[in-house]
């Protein structure tokens, strides 16, 4: 019996894992909803490109498409200025292209939310991904970002809805990093 | 090299904002945020102090936000080269309500009056038309300004480019607030919108 219940349990956290790994991105643009974000400026990532799509169908939000990254900090702090808010979805590379430009989460004091997907982590197989990638948590604390950070499938809604709220609810600039073991490694094939 | 009857910007300023009614502008860090202090104080004034190379994305981000209000940057040439890509960006968004007005000194005139890129070969009307902003034009007279003023005020018309280029001389600073957290919390309020 207690064995059953067990094997029973087992599958259960499985099966929860499975629909967690199929759907996180779909969690994340949950919260975006019910946050009433509106603006989602980005920069393509492969790591990304599920919730790029929703937000690209979705009536309430608009996809913004960058060409830097540093954009979409200013494009966000104008969104609030004009009663909106955002959130930047980007790669860890593009973090460093957006140092300056952070100020404006300081000095305007506005509710700040990227979502930055890793690379040159876990198993990275271009070394041109490394250096920034090892920074990114560095440079965005050194720039008065709080940083999250999710590895697992199954906890990415809760450290998502820990971020958004932070953000929106206590104007606290946050970057949550998607890591590249939740993302999985990119495969290079020649 | 200097050229005859160039503008003064604060004439082109205080003009483009004379009868604005509820628009919105933004002044790109530097000159341009002292010529838009020197036109008048105003709640719906977000003056950058910084943020170099963002004036133009802060307005698209005010533009879409606020879609029936005008939004007006006003900027140097400098500050917009170093958000050229921003055309391009804006150019994908067509907000109708966005009007950039670039005061063209060719020249850094913070910093020493270096010359920049549109003193050589840089066309900044030319990068706006190619990066989708269709009504992207150059001015050098004080009529063209006095008939684009109320132009700014069709939110359906844009999104516009107007480089204007004026005289390079160093006017008397008119230094605006520069409590950010202050400018944008009495934007958002004069929005209707209330502190967290």
């Amino acid at each position: 019996m207690h064995a059953r219940a067990d094997a029973t349990s087992e599958q259960q956290a499985a099966e929860n894992a499975a629909e967690h790994i199929a759907s996180w991105p779909e969690e994340i643009f949950a919260v975006l909803e019910r946050f009433d974000v509106r603006q989602v400026p980005y920069v393509p990532d492969a790591g990304h490109s599920q919730l790029i799509e929703r937000v690209l169908g979705s009536p309430s939000m608009r996809g913004i498409a960058l060409t830097t990254e540093e954009e979409g900090v200013a494009l966000l702090a104008g969104a609030w200025a004009g009663g909106q808010r955002g959130v930047l979805l980007m790669q860890s590379s593009g973090v460093g292209n957006c140092i300056n430009m952070l100020s404006l989460t300081q000095i305007f004091r506005f509710p700040f939310l990227t979502l930055v997907t890793m690379r040159g982590e876990w198993g990275e197989f271009n070394p041109w991904q490394v250096p920034m990638g090892s920074s990114t948590q560095a440079v965005l604390e050194l720039s008065g970002i709080k940083v999250l950070r999710a590895s697992h499938p199954e906890e990415v809604r809760e450290v998502m809805e820990a971020a958004a709220s932070q953000a929106y609810n206590a104007c606290t600039p946050t970057a949550l990093l998607l890591s590249q073991r939740l993302i999985g490694t990119k495969v290079f094939v020649k | 090299m200097r050229k005859a009857n160039l503008l003064d910007r604060r004439a082109v300023v205080s003009r483009l904002l004379a009868n604005r009614k509820g628009a919105i502008a933004v002044g790109g860090l530097g000159a341009s945020t002292y010529d838009i202090a020197a036109a008048g104080d105003n709640d719906r004034n977000l003056y950058l102090w910084g943020a170099m190379g963002g004036a133009v994305m802060i307005g698209l981000g005010l533009a879409l936000a606020q879609p029936k209000l005008p939004v007006l940057v006003i900027t140097g040439d400098g500050e917009m080269l170093m958000g050229m890509g921003s055309l391009a960006t804006v150019g994908l968004q067509q907000p109708g309500n966005l009007s950039i007005v670039v005061l063209d000194n060719e020249c850094y005139g913070e910093t020493g009056g270096q010359t920049s890129h549109t003193a050589g070969t840089a066309d900044l009307v030319g990068v706006a038309t190619a990066c989708g902003i269709a009504d992207a034009r150059a001015m050098t007279t004080m009529a063209e300004v006095e008939a684009l003023a109320p132009s700014l005020q069709d939110v359906t018309a844009g999104p516009r480019f107007v480089s204007v280029k004026i005289d390079g001389a160093n006017l008397e600073r008119v230094l605006s607030n520069r409590d950010a957290t202050f400018i944008v919390n009495r934007l958002r309020g004069s929005l209707g919108f209330q502190p967290i």
